[in-house]
């Protein structure tokens, strides 16, 4: 089974639309859009979710950065 | 492990797992016993916090404001500093200001165009040099005048865990261990008169879990990173760590806190005995004349413009 899911990047200012295999977690969309971890916190409907949270088809994801300043 | 049966949040590097009201203690906890551990502030303060309206500054300013509401001896103000970066620091600033009008807090801001004469854009277009580094010397001269003028018995800064593994790497990178020496949770080697004490509350706060904090308490503005940020040795060091922080998790806590235990050597060794002051505009320094006053009279020799001239620096 293959789900949808669309991921708002804060720091890119960009929206995509992935799609993964299986049963896919947080930590799989990250692999697939090559963000490293550490560098960002993840929601849904404005509620944190883990790397080991699960993602639904249709699920709408924003990617927040954790890098800010300079 | 999850802290109780609320939906978990935040994951920290060793396992434990938090819902959003344990996380929010664990991280205004940790900020406290900084505060206490590291001796940062005195019972009785006029405590500036130096701001630019990013998640890291309103974070520490929200967790100051609410110790001040508890301890009405230690009164606080925010300071902000207007580089003149267009496009960037009048956003920050904007988000700085709506978050001090909220929370009745004063915010005192200061411009580089005001002080100097010009932007840092207008300083870019005549000296060839890297941005933050011209931005920073002006930046913390400003910081520490306005800090006098305004009698602050200290000045705490957003500089979480992340900026300070950063720094000790890069001054490890050049060489340069006197710069080491500087840093820590209380800023500088000697108390004098002539320097308002720069302070760290988020010291041993990763920028994830500030990041998270500012998410969960409605303080993280869009994203916001400063055009110049990219110029920096300092990211490249950053996006190395992070490398390294996602494949050996707790590296940035180990590297903090070895260097922690070696800082009184280093304050040691590198200790300067009497600061002296510039014999321009009697800042504090460590040669004849500040770093502040050499670059401005560059970039007066190098101005092409009447209408940019810098102004002279003055007591």
């Amino acid at each position: 089974m293959t789900i949808k899911v669309k991921a708002y990047i804060d720091r890119e200012n960009r929206k995509v639309e992935v799609e993964l295999k299986g049963s896919p977690k947080v930590s799989d969309l990250m692999k697939k859009l090559k963000i490293n971890p550490v560098t960002v916190i993840v929601s849904r409907n404005n509620e944190l979710i883990l790397e080991d949270g699960m993602l639904k088809n249709n699920d709408e994801i924003r990617i927040l950065s954790v890098i800010s300043g300079g | 492990m999850n802290c109780c049966n609320n939906k978990p949040i935040f994951e920290s590097y060793d396992g434990n797992r938090l819902c959003k009201i344990h996380f929010n203690a664990y991280l205004e906890g940790k900020v406290f016993k900084t505060i206490r551990q590291f001796e940062l502030l005195d019972k009785e303060e006029n405590l500036g916090v130096a701001i630019s309206g990013g998640k890291d500054s309103l974070t520490v300013l929200s967790i100051l404001k609410r110790l001040s509401m508890q301890n009405p001896n230690i009164k606080i103000c925010a300071i902000a500093i207007d580089e003149g970066i267009a496009g960037y620091r009048d956003r920050t600033l904007a988000t700085a200001q709506e978050f001090c009008d909220k929370n009745n807090i004063r915010l005192h801001i200061f411009s580089y165009k005001e002080e100097f004469g010009l932007s840092l854009d207008e300083m870019l277009k005549i000296l060839n040099v890297k941005p933050c580094t011209i931005c920073g010397i002006f930046r913390r001269y400003l910081l520490n005048k306005k800090s006098k003028e305004l009698k602050l018995t200290k000045l705490a800064t957003g500089h979480n865990l992340d900026d300070e593994c950063q720094s000790i790497l890069m001054n490890q990178m050049r060489n340069d261990m006197k710069a080491s020496a500087r840093l820590g949770p209380k800023v500088g080697m000697v108390q004098d008169e002539k320097f308002v004490q720069r302070i760290k509350p988020l010291y041993l706060c990763a920028e994830k879990e500030v990041t998270t904090y500012a998410f969960l308490n409605r303080m993280l503005d869009s994203f916001n990173e400063c055009p110049n940020a990219i110029h920096s040795y300092r990211a490249q060091v950053r996006d190395m760590l992070n490398v390294m922080e996602q494949k050996f998790l707790g590296t940035k806590y180990s590297i903090v806190n070895s260097f922690i235990q070696m800082l009184p050597m280093l304050k040691e060794k590198f200790s300067c005995g009497a600061i002296k002051v510039c014999s321009r505009c009697s800042e504090p320094c460590s040669k004849d004349i500040c770093n502040a006053c050499v670059y401005l009279e560059r970039l007066k020799n190098k101005a092409v413009s009447s209408l940019i001239e810098p102004k002279p620096l003055n007591n």
